[in-house]
């Protein structure tokens, strides 16, 4: 669906972004969450150093059809499974997680099996991440 | 649908929010929502949250959510946000001032883009404040940036009109004369650590005196809801007027 | 220069300019549509000549280093007399795997020693706070309590070396537990020499890392400078910074006006806290960004000394001139890096530091080429280093002090800096001074705004970034630097085994005076290193002054 028609169309697609960890760098995801409003997408940002917790509730209060996740603390391992895991409890398992930020890429391999739908690291588009939302929104 | 309005009445946080999406996005299955839910509604007190971006809206709904809490009420939070003209999307950020209660049940916050509502509330957003009245709330928090007179419309939604006002964000008197005055039930001057905060709160209360129609002064109260100063006396000044204002309501339905 | 010569050099600019600029760009037609610096500052004049500094007085606007306005430099000597310090910030897991980083840098040449600590001491937290899972020694060295900070500098000699400390929001607790263990290897404080970072303006702005709301913090950091004005001379208490600024996305102009709004915030949050200018302005110290745009960034530099000096001594009138001399440390840029062929990082760095140099900095902090990926390895810092070295002694740029200065571009473009940088305090002045700005969310708007024009231009390749964008080849990806999870745990061990030993009641006493003391408006760094040396944990003390002063939320601004 191309930007015009997704103007006013009124099924638009929620996104949830938030930063776990204990980092405050929020400028990539600052900037990821213009460019999916710039694509016609509501954006619900939840800000710096939330818990899965709070992560996972506010997805399913919104309602969201997928949640992007940024961490650049390192913690990554711990936190992203926890998350994964917590969308499954609370039924939240067939929205797409994506995640981003400073992470090996062995560890990214072992992070999808444990959930993570894909990651966007440092020198990704923010197009192709607007396409690969849309993307697994449209699939369901 | 019907399993859907089942779970909401059992208390289930992904049915109420199901049904949230699916009164704001279909018009069809929002009305049918809305007829079935008819006989569960009255019990939440909406209470409307207006003002300017960057007054302390949202900071102030989190004082007012904890004390709520405390008392034991069931509170639901809507955050609208506009939607941009140009592209459709919205940034929808009032939650990040709205954390710690992850664990509650008996909280429930759901942002909203305005989407096409011009000014006021939109449809789907009274809608969605029936969701969460039927869902078993007692009060229900709508937070909406009011731009001056198309603001207006809430008063036609909610129960009370709170109108939130702070000291340098522009000509707050020239706000109170684009309609605000008469439809503000409560006024806040938030930030009141600021050195302004005191002579708004003088210039709303003459203000309310000129007015003609109202025989009660409403309420001004000044909050610093970053050190949580005067919350619980905006919380007394709101649960004071719950009964009468659904009376009223009620009566005029 | 006089009007006769400059509208002469002018005249003969736009023959040259008509009669053989523009053939050539017949044949070869401007390589871009437009050129501007990495951080979008246009560069619409091809050539500079002396008639561009028409209105530049070489005694009054550039005069000579070591002399108001310091645009040539900090120090009349400068690199002659001593070169810069080569200060590679290092820090990771636990206190003993740290001092060996340090002594291993120390050993390959390294001059001054520069601390990182992990999220959860940089955010006041225990290594066994829940919010610590997962994080603890992966940014940075843990530093839980007095006995860490004994282990992170066993045999090193405090009174030999500089130590500089990156850390805001809880800087005066580890500051305190500086002094405290120089005092157990009997140094006395008036020996020790260094740098706090303690600014938590930049926090509220850029890299958010902060605890307490802003007016009690900015109390912390007055506490702090006052202290080190009576016991600590020859310390620098704050380093006020622009690199996290710049991290965030701003560009050179706004990390350069922002900054030095947030130095002058500073300066009258002393004044008003008692102390005289001469007393505190001469150990401020600051810490810049420095990125692609290798002219940008030195005229950037220039820009800072002269805007510094004229701003101190007109707004406060100081008597020694050491009051309006800024001297500053520089890193290169870390969001300049990529993930992508990260040998073409090592490139990247070495323009950088070479622009750090010629703009004539204090101490420099070169990046590793692997740091988008992970911390540093051995092999990666020592490259790091090794480039400064080779900067310092073969490339001969040292040889003379300030070689750029009188460039007709060079001066042009610290001229329009400063023009820039004064549009943006005129601003800032109008929202009400940088505490009201940053409460509006005025810079983090600037900055965010920015950083969504350099991402797009980026991906519409308006920017080309050599093995990103452009360039690019299938890679084989890098051995790096990996942090176990039994860090984690031994650090949990460490400090619990910590709270267990402690004498019970003098650690009560001490957090009891230090909250009363914050209550207060006496000078809490007295308490803290009594809190300290009691072993108190970061966690604990950071928790006691919460309840205190609150806590910051962060705002709902975009």
């Amino acid at each position: 669906m191309n930007t015009k028609s997704r103007r006013f169309s009124k099924n638009k697609i929620r996104v949830l972004l938030a930063k776990a960890g204990l980092d405050g760098h929020d400028r990539g995801i600052k900037v990821i969450a213009m460019a999916l409003r710039d694509a016609g997408m509501e954006v619900i940002y939840l800000g710096l150093r939330r818990t899965p917790e709070e992560i996972v509730n506010a997805a399913l209060e919104e309602d969201v059809d997928c949640i992007g996740v940024s961490l650049l603390s390192g913690a990554h391992n711990v936190l992203y499974p926890e998350i994964a895991s917590l969308m499954k409890k609370k039924g939240l398992a067939d929205k797409p997680l994506i995640g981003g930020g400073i992470i090996p890429e062995e560890d990214m391999a072992r992070l999808r099996k444990k959930g993570v739908a894909k990651f966007f690291t440092p020198g990704a588009k923010t197009e192709d991440i607007v396409r690969f939302i849309e993307g697994a929104v449209r699939k369901k | 649908m019907k399993k859907l309005l089942k779970e909401l009445f059992k208390g289930d946080k992904s049915a109420a929010s199901r049904l949230i999406s699916l009164v704001e996005n279909d018009e069809e299955k929002g009305k049918s929502i809305m007829k079935e839910l008819k006989p569960f509604l009255g019990r939440a007190h909406l209470v409307g949250i207006t003002g300017a971006a960057g007054s302390g809206k949202s900071t102030l709904i989190h004082g007012l959510v904890g004390l709520l809490r405390k008392s034991g009420k069931k509170v639901g939070v809507i955050a609208i946000d506009p939607t941009s003209p140009l592209t459709g999307g919205a940034l929808l950020g009032d939650r990040i001032r709205m954390q710690g209660h992850e664990k509650d049940k008996d909280v429930f916050i759901r942002s909203m883009a305005a989407r096409e509502g011009v000014g006021g509330l939109s449809k789907a957003a009274t809608r969605a404040a029936s969701v969460l009245d039927a869902f078993g709330m007692e009060v229900v928090l709508i937070e909406t940036t009011g731009v001056g007179q198309s603001e207006t419309a809430v008063k036609d939604v909610v129960h009370t009109v709170v109108v939130v006002l702070t000291p340098g964000l522009g000509d707050d008197v020239q706000m109170m004369k684009a309609g605000l005055m008469e439809i503000g039930d409560i006024f806040v001057v938030n930030k009141g650590d600021l050195k302004n905060a005191e002579t708004i709160a003088k210039e709303l209360e003459d203000l309310a005196a000129m007015l003609p129609q109202r025989e009660k002064k409403p309420p001004i109260i000044v909050t610093t809801a970053t050190e949580e100063k005067g919350i619980e006396r905006l919380l007394m000044a709101i649960m004071a007027q719950r009964t009468e204002r659904m009376e009223i309501k009620a009566l005029l339905k | 220069m006089a009007k006769k010569s400059a509208d002469a050099i002018k005249a003969a600019k736009d023959h040259w300019s008509q009669k053989f600029l523009r053939k050539d760009f017949k044949l070869l037609p401007e390589r871009l549509p437009a050129f501007t610096t990495v951080s979008g500052f246009p560069i619409e004049e091809p050539l500079c000549t002396p008639a561009d500094l028409a209105d530049t007085d070489y005694l009054r606007d550039i005069g000579f280093p070591g002399e108001y306005p310091y645009t040539r430099g900090a120090y009349p000597s400068m690199y002659r007399g001593r070169l810069w310090t080569m200060r590679q910030f290092a820090g990771y897991g636990t206190a003993e795997e740290t001092n060996k980083r340090f002594k291993y840098l120390l050993k390959k040449g390294q001059t001054g020693l520069s601390t990182a600590f992990d999220l959860p001491t940089l955010m006041g937290y225990d290594s066994d706070h829940p919010l610590s899972k997962g994080e603890v020694g992966r940014c940075g060295v843990a530093i839980d309590s007095l006995a860490d900070m004994e282990a992170l500098f066993k045999d090193i000699p405090l009174d030999k070396i500089t130590t500089s400390m990156t850390i805001n929001a809880p800087a005066s607790v580890i500051f305190a537990m500086y002094i405290a263990v120089a005092e157990k290897k009997r140094i006395p404080p008036a020996r020790l020499g260094g740098t706090l970072q303690n600014d938590i303006l930049k926090e509220y702005i850029a890299q958010k890392e902060w605890i307490y709301p802003p007016r009690q913090s900015i109390r912390l950091i007055t506490d702090t400078i006052s202290y080190c004005v009576q016991n600590v001379p020859k310390w620098h208490p704050i380093s006020i910074s622009g690199y996290h600024i710049r991290e965030a996305g701003s560009s050179a102009v706004q990390e350069l006006a922002f900054t030095l709004a947030d130095g002058l915030t500073y300066v009258d949050a002393c004044i008003k806290a008692g102390m005289k200018i001469d007393a505190f302005a001469g150990r401020l110290s600051f810490f810049f960004n420095s990125h692609n745009d290798f002219f940008e960034e030195i005229a950037k530099y220039r820009a800072a000394r002269r805007i510094w000096a004229r701003e101190i001594k007109k707004r406060y009138k100081p008597k020694e001139a050491q009051s309006v001399q800024m001297r500053f440390h520089t890193q290169t840029a870390g969001c300049s890096l990529t993930a992508q062929q990260p040998y073409n990082n090592i490139m990247r760095t070495t323009i950088q530091a070479l622009a750090a140099v010629l703009g004539g900095t204090q101490s420099l902090h070169t990046n590793s080429m692997d740091e988008t990926l992970a911390l540093p390895s051995e092999r990666a810092v020592t490259m790091a280093l090794r480039t400064q070295q080779i900067i310092a002694h073969e490339s001969g740029v040292a040889n003379a002090i300030d070689p750029l200065g009188g460039s007709y571009f060079v001066e042009a473009l610290t001229n329009k800096m400063e023009e820039e940088v004064y549009a943006y305090f005129k601003k800032i002045d109008r929202l009400g001074g940088m505490v009201e700005a940053i409460g509006q969310g005025y810079p983090q708007r600037e900055i965010a705004r920015s950083a969504q024009w350099y991402q797009q231009a980026i991906e519409k390749k308006e920017k080309i970034i050599v093995g990103m964008n452009e360039f690019t080849e299938q890679e084989e990806p890098l051995e790096v630097m990996k942090i176990g999870p039994e860090v984690e745990k031994k650090q949990a061990r460490a400090v619990q085994a910590v709270r267990k030993k402690r004498g019970r009641r003098k650690w009560e006493a001490s957090l009891k005076k230090l909250k009363e003391t914050a209550e207060g408006d006496e000078n809490l760094m007295p308490s803290l290193i009594e809190a300290v040396k009691a072993y108190a944990t970061v966690g604990e003390i950071s928790s006691a002054l919460k309840e205190v002063f609150g806590e910051y939320k962060e705002p709902a601004l975009f």
